[in-house]
């Protein structure tokens, strides 16, 4: 154990806090499902330069060209977080589509997507959920059927989080119908643009339309906008996934979210009394405090892991379940400390953050469903991680 | 920044796992807990013989000087052993309490001795760190101690006992001193018999070097390796239920292909490693980060006492029928993590400590 920085990661940091200081005014956070404005666009692009975005990607395909390196991304998004600087976009297209075509893509592919993609221009949405195909995603039904030089694509996604702004798709399609279950898949690649595809919001639970339904009907798509080759698109698409369940559970956050929750106990009274100084109240919150701490250490051990190409296996694979139902709590211990005022929503006298608890108490759910369910998660620590037998298939 | 174990640890911590799988499987166990010898010689032995009781005693005196951070390994195999030795009051809080506080003719009378095994240590503390209760405390007046210390740590073998007083002063006393009547309290783990200690005019030499911030340094060092005893013993239980439920057939499938049981498992694995990290954190600043210790080690053992917990209760479940039962012997293992949990503090008496530790009058950042 050796909490301290060696010099070469203590430079980055200075480094990092010296850019922050520098440009830290123009720093514009982009809102969550909708098409970045231009002040974060900008800030995007001066991220590129200076290695905060993209930072892995090949110099060829718009990115920074640095060695990946875990300690430095964590020291990006650690003094990032501790500046209040909005981070680098990490939207779908980011986050999942440019690793996958980094892998899978071929070369044009790369060279026509990622950069503008890196750069907040282009924006993608993720076409994997179906109605009939959530947990069970391998069972999905939306096909594309060959005609001529192009596939014809009909059928129906769901959850698709960013659709009515999206510029792309990258999707999921059964384009070998007499294929097994999970060879049966394709990767395509298309415009949001092209003609047959009808998008429906989806309100939740939060009042706001976080996702949507999209509907295809005899879209025309050319068939080499497949990514990995027919049939492969299960493998391409566990590559994404791989990359989507990485960037869930960040300890970064909660730690944050912990922070503004003892923040709002010290300032909120009840009967005059500071809610932290409530026996009962301050009792969930230290036991908060104490998962916070340990999700946080787990957190820097497996950093320490991934930098030696260690792969820590089970320790790995609860972060997304343990992550999410933490903040989901923490929300939780929010409202219940609030009382009443935590039934308060936009537009009330009295109003508390901006409802911002009440939102998260609902949204974090909805992150313990969404990419692989808690019960899934479950399937895969007791089947990776603790080597336990598969439910057996039903006889099809 | 390394968070990790290094080499020398990994080396440290297999070796005592290998010690204690030949010198410690679960029959001596239960012929201990058959016993009113509450230790078994044999296993000590063992433990004495790669160095166990040396772990914190400078190399001065003898010792191995190494760190709680190692200290915090052993326990975490003896709790997944249930190894019914000496550990915590012997080899950990008495080393410590004699490096931190004693005389130098203190250490070169006691520190050797203890390294080797050939005296036990019992700590009497638990008014001072847990509360008192029905009544107990030491008075300390001109080298005599008055009044009495329950759920006394190793005392049943104790030579001699480190006792904090009431004022927050800490002694020596030998355990024929005259005036000092020694009881046994039966507790639900056998496999670390506590004691209680009545005091009449007992003589006794106090440690010169004691601080207000002794008693905190050792209540941090135990809250620390009894997390991780909990850490041990909970995997010890995660890992019996699982093969059992890999086993174990019902309804024509072993019982661990339904997600009924399966999830168990998962939530049980889920909720006790990142706790794994915590400790190691705990153990780690008492020696590198004095400063956190306190609240670190507070949080790792209410923490893993929750954690710990569950997975008794559960691991128990998953077994069926016959979790219960002696025959199986898995409540050495539940009992051990019930002990750990209540001893020295239960989880909302340290959470209560660690909010008074951040002071939150003041608005600051507390993680």
């Amino acid at each position: 154990m050796n909490l301290s920085s060696t010099p070469r990661y203590e430079a980055f940091r200075q480094e990092i806090r010296a850019f922050l200081r520098t440009h830290g005014h123009r720093s514009a956070t982009a809102p969550t499902a909708q098409r970045p404005p231009a002040g974060a666009l900008a800030w995007q692009r001066l991220l590129l330069e200076h290695g905060y975005a993209g930072r892995t990607v090949p110099r060829e395909y718009g990115g920074y060209g640095a060695a990946p390196d875990v300690m430095e991304a964590y020291l990006i998004t650690e003094e990032f977080t501790r500046a209040g600087a909005a981070p680098p976009l990490g939207n779908q297209g980011i986050s999942m589509l440019v690793p996958t075509l980094l892998e899978l893509g071929t070369e044009a592919q790369r060279r026509e997507w990622i950069a503008p993609t890196l750069r907040g221009e282009v924006l993608w949405c993720q076409g994997y959920s179906e109605p009939g195909a959530g947990s069970d995603l391998a069972a999905l039904q939306t096909r594309a059927t060959e005609d001529g030089e192009d596939f014809l694509v009909n059928g129906q996604k769901i959850w698709t989080s960013t659709a009515h702004v999206a510029d792309m798709i990258f999707c999921l399609v059964r384009t070998e119908p007499g294929a097994a279950k999970h060879a049966g898949i394709s990767y395509l690649l298309f415009s949001m643009q092209t003609p047959g595809i009808a998008v429906r919001p989806l309100q939740t639970m939060t009042g706001h339309a976080e996702f949507n339904e999209v509907f295809f009907t005899d879209v025309r798509v050319p068939q080499q906008q497949i990514v990995g080759g027919r049939g492969e698109g299960w493998k391409v698409a566990n590559a994404t996934l791989k990359h989507e369940r990485g960037s869930l559970g960040n300890a970064a956050v909660t730690t944050q979210r912990y922070q503004e929750l003892v923040e709002l106990m010290q300032a909120e009274t009840v009967d005059g009394t500071r809610l932290i100084d409530l026996p009962v109240l301050r009792d969930r919150l230290m036991r908060l405090q104490g998962q916070v701490l340990a999700q946080k250490c787990h957190g820097l051990r497996l950093l320490t892991a991934a930098a030696a190409g260690e792969d820590l296996g089970l320790a790995a694979l609860v972060v997304k379940l343990q992550g999410c139902e933490l903040r989901h709590q923490l929300a939780g211990l929010a409202i219940d400390a609030l009382g009443e005022l935590g039934l308060l929503m936009h537009g009330s006298p009295h109003l508390r953050a901006q409802a911002i608890w009440q939102e998260r108490y609902m949204f974090d759910l909805g992150l313990i469903i969404g990419g692989g369910t808690a019960q899934i998660q479950k399937n895969i620590i007791a089947e990776r991680g603790l080597d336990m037998p598969r439910e057996p298939r039903l006889a099809a | 920044m390394e968070f990790a174990l290094s080499p020398d640890q990994r080396a440290l911590q297999d070796s005592v796992r290998r010690s204690l799988e030949r010198a410690c499987p679960l029959d001596r166990v239960r012929a201990v807990a058959a016993t009113e010898e509450p230790l078994d010689r044999a296993v000590w032995q063992t433990l004495c013989e790669i160095g166990v009781p040396a772990l914190l005693v400078p190399e001065a005196h003898g010792g191995l000087g190494l760190s709680l951070l190692d200290a915090a390994l052993v326990a975490e195999e003896l709790g997944r052993h249930v190894a019914p030795v000496p550990f915590l009051g012997s080899a950990v809080l008495a080393p410590l309490a004699l490096r931190e506080a004693g005389s130098a003719s203190q250490q070169a009378e006691w520190l050797p001795r203890l390294a080797r095994g050939d005296c036990i240590a019992g700590v009497a503390m638990a008014e001072r760190v847990a509360g008192a209760r029905d009544g107990a405390g030491v008075q300390a007046d001109a080298g005599r101690l008055n009044g009495s210390a329950l759920f006394v740590l190793d005392a049943a073998q104790a030579d001699v006992f480190i006792v904090a007083d009431r004022d927050g002063g800490l002694h020596l006393v030998a355990a024929d001193a005259p005036g000092l009547q020694r009881t046994a309290l039966r507790s639900i783990d056998a496999t670390r018999p506590l004691g209680a200690l009545v005091f009449e005019n007992v003589p006794a030499q106090a440690l010169p070097g004691v601080t207000p911030a002794t008693l905190a340094r050792l209540r941090s060092a135990a809250w620390a390796l009894l997390a991780a005893d909990t850490l041990g013993a909970g995997w010890a239980m995660i890992d019996q239920a699982v093969a059992y439920a890999k086993e174990r057939r019902q309804f024509g499938r072993v019982i661990g292909s339904f997600q009924a049981v399966k999830h168990l498992c998962a939530e049980m694995a889920a909720g006790l490693e990142p706790g794994r990290a915590l400790v190691w954190y705990a153990a780690h600043a008492f020696d590198a980060l004095p400063g956190e210790a306190e609240l670190l080690s507070a949080h790792a053992k209410a923490h893993l006492s929750e954690t710990g917990t569950f997975v008794a209760r559960t691991a128990t479940e998953v077994h069926g029928g016959m979790g219960i039962t002696d025959l199986l012997g898995l409540h050495f293992w539940f009992k051990r993590i019930g002990f750990n949990r209540q001893v020295l503090g239960g989880p909302e008496r340290l959470r209560q400590h660690a909010a008074q530790l951040q002071d939150f009058e003041a608005r600051k950042e507390t993680t």
